[in-house]
């Protein structure tokens, strides 16, 4: 009797001990993810002099807004931020239209839309098979869209994965709704955009979310499609600034310097502004697309 | 199919329309192009116009000095991914599930989902400077508990392994998600059985949570097959540099070295040409087991 409430006893204790350090461990897992941002940011705010040496850890030191100012005085800046303004405006129209355009036949019955299959088939089969970088490359090319801001817009429109987020939540809503709107005589457009997509919400938010992502982070497109750096997005620009340009990567003594407006406050500003708009939004969306991305993946 | 029926249809037919138009041109187009890689290509004679020359490019590719070292990179990164970031996300999984604090759950949640939204060039940008060995933070740690300085993205021994462990960083978290759906999928029925039968904690989570997710383990496993030649071109792009090409080159930086910066249009056609068909060859084979296995559907 004695043995085993000392046995309980030790079980709770065994059992309080998990939950205290599966919290801290959880806690600290999560801080791991936030922290490098944090310390980016505290570099940005940093003066040269305490950057380059090395001082500055979780909090900036000699606080300053000056790497921010030499930035927005950047002409290079400015022009690629508003192609990247360009592109993030047409791109998610255009995406999000088409992503919604082709979902809609698909999550029909075969016996609702004729060849139903085969176009299924079709839009699966890119993602089986793909021609590969320099074939599409070519295309691209050929088509003229080369420094346009088209090369950033269309060739990417179509993502088969969004679709199919949509089309297997499409197919779960409920088919009485529609059905008594097709009989009082209602087209397939009226119930798309007013029964549908109301109805849709969670997997729209979802799809705009990665749309939106997809397009403020895409830099390869802008680095093979575009000739001038004029043309770059923001994201392309920052390619260049932040990596291809960092004497860090390939330099294991190399040091800033103590100029006025050391590099690394400055590349670490621009870190910090590129990866801010996604910092905005991703709390307004994050409660939707968990939801979304789970009913999206729910077989009907 | 009567008439009116045929007609009601016409809408749907024409909402396809823009999207197939635009798979057509760039991804099935591309696809035809890949007879690239049976030629001289030169890109002023058009796709179809330059010279052929049979093999020509893969046996050019095959005698290349550097090409098993890369096939065996690509390999090796792109397993260690596929392993680690299925196992690191269920065993986070199973303890998000134990927090019963629901602001604390939440917010843990929050912030291991959001590096997933970031570029690799956010993410390179930082890392490059978080690892340097002269200014970043992890070599100052290190130098405060007596370690030697590392020169992680410059050392062919660091380097594969900063790739593996940062891609596992950037996505386990993401990769929680469907697992947490799974978990909170299984019956309550199950645990109050086991509890009945003297089951403590650690036991249900041993016999109850993990046979619970086993499904959902095994159709990620199967769909992760067709990556095994994704090594995750962004990501060794944008860390990568000469010193480290020989643990750090992969299929596809070497198919945009060869191609886009050396102009050799034709073997870097024919290296992409072999990573579609074996890329091709798998994922088919995954959906199949899939379906087999778990009766997985796409659509």
């Amino acid at each position: 009797m004695k043995g085993r409430t000392a046995m309980l006893h030790q079980a709770s204790f065994a059992r309080k001990a998990f939950i205290v350090g599966n919290y801290l461990f959880l806690i600290s897992l999560s801080l791991l993810c936030l922290l490098p941002l944090v310390q980016v940011l505290s570099i940005s705010f940093s003066s040269s002099s305490a950057a380059s040496a090395g001082l500055v850890q979780l909090l900036p030191v000699d606080f300053t807004f000056s790497s921010y100012a030499y930035i927005m005085q950047k002409k290079e800046f400015i022009a690629s931020f508003l192609v990247t303004l360009q592109r993030f405006g047409l791109g998610f129209l255009i995406s999000m239209s088409l992503a919604v355009l082709s979902a809609y036949p698909l999550s029909k019955e075969q016996k609702d839309l004729k060849g139903r299959s085969v176009y299924a088939w079709f839009f699966v089969f890119t993602i089986l098979f793909s021609g590969g970088l320099i074939p599409t490359y070519m295309v691209v090319s050929q088509t003229g869209l080369v420094d346009t801001i088209w090369a950033l817009v269309i060739p990417g429109a179509v993502s088969v994965f969004n679709v199919i987020l949509l089309l297997n939540f499409f197919r779960g809503l409920p088919k009485e709704v529609e059905e008594s709107a097709f009989m009082d005589g209602a087209g397939h457009w009226t119930v798309l955009c007013r029964m549908i997509l109301p109805m849709s919400m969670p997997v729209l938010a979802t799809v705009a979310l990665f749309t939106m992502v997809f397009h403020w982070n895409s830099w390869f497109d802008g680095l093979i499609y575009m000739n001038f750096p004029q043309n770059y997005p923001l994201s392309t620009y920052l390619q260049l600034m932040v990596i291809n340009s960092n004497p860090m990567k390939t330099d294991p003594n190399h040091l800033s310097g103590i100029l006025e407006i050391s590099e690394r406050t400055t590349r670490s500003a621009q870190i910090f502004l590129g990866a801010l708009p996604i910092l905005i939004v991703y709390p307004f969306l994050q409660r939707f697309f968990v939801k979304g991305i789970v009913l999206g993946s729910v077989k009907g | 199919m009567s008439m009116q029926k045929l007609r009601q249809q016409v809408p749907l037919h024409l909402m396809l329309v823009p999207g197939i138009l635009v798979l057509l041109v760039f991804c099935y187009y591309p696809m035809a192009g890949i007879v690239i890689a049976f030629q001289k290509f030169i890109p002023i004679k058009g796709l179809f116009g330059s010279d052929w020359i049979g093999f020509g490019n893969f046996r050019y590719v095959l005698k290349m000095p550097d090409i098993w070292q890369v096939l065996y990179n690509t390999v090796f990164i792109a397993s260690m991914k596929i392993v680690l970031g299925m196992i690191v996300p269920i065993i986070i999984a199973i303890l998000l599930n134990e927090l019963k604090v629901m602001f604390i759950k939440r917010g843990v949640q929050t912030l291991i989902y959001l590096p997933h939204f970031m570029s690799w060039v956010i993410l390179g940008g930082i890392l490059v400077d978080v690892l340097s060995p002269s200014e970043g933070i992890v070599n100052q740690l290190m130098q405060a508990f007596g370690l030697d300085t590392v020169f992680f993205l410059g050392s062919n021994n660091w380097f594969p392994s900063v790739l593996i462990v940062s891609d596992v960083w950037k996505e386990f978290g993401f990769s929680t998600i469907v697992f947490l759906a799974a978990i909170t999928g299984i019956n309550p029925a199950l645990y109050e059985a086991a509890i009945v039968d003297g089951a403590n904690h650690m036991r249900q989570m041993w016999h109850v949570t993990l046979p619970g997710m086993v499904p959902i383990i095994v159709l990620m496993a199967t769909l992760s097959l067709g990556n095994v030649l994704n090594a995750g071109f962004d990501q060794v792009f944008n860390l990568y540099s000469p010193s480290v090409y020989q643990s750090g080159d992969i299929l596809d930086t070497l198919i945009y070295r060869i191609g886009l910066l050396d102009a050799q249009f034709g073997v870097a056609t024919a290296i992409g040409l072999f990573k579609s068909v074996v890329s091709f060859v798998l994922i088919a084979l995954s959906y199949f087991l899939a379906y087999r296995l778990v009766n997985y559907r796409i659509f």
